[in-house]
């Protein structure tokens, strides 16, 4: 992540993808989500979903898990290339999440992440920065959207006012 | 069989979602999965981040209150999932052994125009620790299924 002054609006990075197995799907649900849908596979043939899909949490908690990973590479990146770094966070909330479709067994989910927003934050030291978060399964099908926001340095603490 | 359906919430009602105690192990697991960074993966990592000690990932507590709802109530309910969160905030952190105890209030309910079979329900989450600090607040609509269309079916198919 680049400080807060060199961010610009739809900046654009690909985080990575995440398949959905049933494994994965049944784990998640039975620690966090133990709605039928998404723990059984013959009670999910029989919901209104039609077959076992993932907790829409699971599949925001997938977006965060690339969102973390692609950070920690950027992160070495840099410090491998001796340029300073801001620091991040922590983030405030998100908002506008949308589980736009269902998400199956044997989905692979490609995230993305723009920059929707940049603001001042109450800190003069931080700026807050909103990324449209985005989900896309292997249809190139919107499956899952947010609008996520944290944290990052200024370069140069804003002037008080 | 489900025996909460639409109809059976309204507005201004409170529903208490219980509580759920937060181990050091259970933030760890979560973050090694899902938000792995300092400040969720190690205790003494943590200490030398801003959050000065382990805290759970904002969506590990998500996860737990959606837990907790499904044990509040859900799990009895005619659930039909949910197309979403209109709003999460993430108001304090959350420490190994905390208590956490989360109540819903139904901000308004409303008959889907397009799809006669299930209502929508609007609610308010709140997550408050054993200090009584909201830690968390979360907005979102659920669906359920409508009673009424559900006893027609049942008819139809008997």
């Amino acid at each position: 992540m680049n400080y807060f002054e060199d961010l610009k609006l739809g900046e654009r990075v690909v985080l990575g993808n995440y398949t959905f197995t049933a494994e994965n799907i049944k784990t998640f649900a039975r620690r966090y989500d133990p709605q039928l849908f998404h723990t059984d596979e013959e009670a999910a043939k029989h919901s209104h979903f039609g077959a076992l899909c993932a907790s829409g949490w699971h599949t925001a908690a997938a977006a965060m898990r690339l969102i973390a990973l692609f950070n920690q590479r950027d992160l070495a990146e840099r410090k491998a290339r001796g340029e300073s770094v801001p620091k991040i966070g922590p983030s405030p909330g998100v908002r506008d999440l949308r589980w736009v479709k269902p998400v199956y067994v044997g989905d692979c989910v490609t995230y993305a992440s723009e920059i929707s927003e940049l603001r001042a934050g109450r800190r003069p030291e931080f700026g807050l920065v909103v990324s449209q978060v985005t989900g896309t399964n292997q249809n190139g099908e919107l499956v899952y959207s947010a609008q996520g926001s944290v944290f990052v340095e200024r370069r140069t603490p804003a002037p008080s006012n | 069989m489900a025996k909460l359906y639409w109809e059976d919430f309204s507005a201004g009602q409170v529903i208490d979602c219980g509580r759920r105690l937060v181990s050091a192990d259970e933030i760890k697991q979560f973050a090694a999965e899902f938000d792995p960074q300092p400040m969720h993966l190690d205790e003494d990592a943590a200490r030398a981040t801003p959050a000065g000690g382990l805290i759970a990932s904002g969506w590990h507590t998500c996860a737990i209150l959606m837990r907790m709802i499904a044990d509040g109530f859900l799990l009895e309910a005619a659930s039909m999932g949910a197309p979403g969160v209109d709003e999460v905030r993430w108001l304090a952190p959350v420490r190994p052994g905390d208590e956490l105890m989360a109540r819903g209030t139904v901000l308004a309910t409303r008959a889907s125009r397009s799809r006669p079979e299930l209502g929508l329900v609007s609610m308010l989450y709140e997550v408050f620790n054993q200090a009584g600090t909201c830690v968390l607040t979360e907005r979102c609509t659920q669906m359920l299924e409508r009673r009424e269309t559900a006893s027609l079916a049942k008819a139809a198919s008997a």
